[in-house]
């Protein structure tokens, strides 16, 4: 009787700590991924022109351009807030105009499909990661 | 005592298989929840016009190989599978090569020392991307400490923004000074 009781104990004890830590495990693996998406967000000059901010996705772009086409052949600089891109450039062929030309992307007359960030946004590099990202982004 | 401890493996090895299991059976939603819509990832504005015509990551993001960290896609193995091919040039004169070439950083304290493989970063970008701006090309000439890489300089310039976080220690930090295996370049 004793010994049925210790099992029966057992199990229940052991079948709860199951349950908590598989739990757990579960929440952990589906929180959203606080990614680094490594979106730049463009707002020096986009508010003050009355326009929304700008939202470069490094994702989208790294699946057809590897990254020397940007930060190599257009000239980039690989850091948020370096670049002085302005529309008059990128109408003429520089920066995301490079693409942006109705030849090899869609071109920059679709004001909404770039200028599509909320307001207020601060410039720089967002995503974040598990370190809220390199200070200096 | 023994019984205890082996008990309790016993749990928590069950606890991780049903876990496991669980995971593995909703695999789609369970991958798009990874990546929010736009509409909702406090950068887009939902009322801008032309957002329903923008892809949403989880589209694109969620079949390609996946990781345990950052925005969750091996982006290496993405490229060395040819789940993506992205193109390497517009202009056909660009001179593009793959350096399969490894420098080891023995100078990492008690950390394990840091290999870095340039044919995984030369499947992305070209020598001048990093040369010789953000790194020297000559072997031991290159002073730089993980304070540096926090502020986003040197491999922080892409890690932790565009490439996998600074949280990973050991997928650079990966060899342990009794290691034998001698790569190419000591740093």
């Amino acid at each position: 009787m004793k010994r049925r009781r210790n099992c029966l104990s057992f199990l229940i004890r052991h079948v709860a700590q199951l349950f908590v830590f598989s739990g757990a495990l579960l929440l952990l693996t589906l929180a959203p991924a606080q990614a680094e998406y490594g979106d730049v967000v463009l707002n020096k000059r986009a508010e003050k022109a009355g326009m929304r901010p700008v939202i470069f996705p490094h994702w989208f772009h790294r699946i057809r351009f590897k990254c020397n086409v940007c930060h190599s052949e257009i000239g980039f600089k690989m850091r948020a807030g370096a670049n002085d891109i302005r529309m008059a450039g990128i109408l003429n062929g520089k920066f995301c105009g490079a693409c942006h030309n109705n030849q090899i992307a869609w071109g920059a007359e679709n004001c909404h499909l770039c200028h599509s960030g909320l307001p207020g946004l601060k410039s720089g590099i967002r995503g974040g990661n598990a370190t809220d990202g390199p200070g200096k982004w | 005592m023994k019984r205890c401890v082996a008990k309790q493996i016993f749990v928590l090895s069950m606890g991780l298989i049903i876990a496991q299991t669980t995971c593995g059976v909703e695999p789609a939603s369970q991958a798009s929840s990874f990546w929010l819509p736009l509409a909702q990832d406090e950068l887009h504005d939902p009322t801008d016009p032309a957002l329903n015509l923008l892809q949403n990551p989880a589209k694109a993001l969620s079949i390609l190989p996946r990781d345990g960290a950052g925005d969750q896609v091996n982006w290496v193995e993405a490229i060395e599978d040819n789940n993506i091919r992205p193109s390497v040039t517009l202009h056909s004169n660009t001179q593009v090569e793959i350096l399969d070439l490894d420098v080891l950083f023995r100078n990492t304290d008690e950390m394990n020392m840091v290999n870095f493989p340039h044919k995984q970063h030369t499947e992305w970008l070209v020598c001048s991307n990093c040369h010789e701006g953000i790194f020297k090309s000559k072997g031991g000439t290159n002073k730089f400490g993980m304070f540096d890489i926090l502020n986003g300089e040197s491999c922080g310039r892409c890690h932790g923004a565009v490439a996998f976080p600074l949280t990973e220690c050991n997928r650079c930090h990966s060899v342990p000074r009794t290691s034998t295996a001698a790569p190419a370049t000591v740093n």
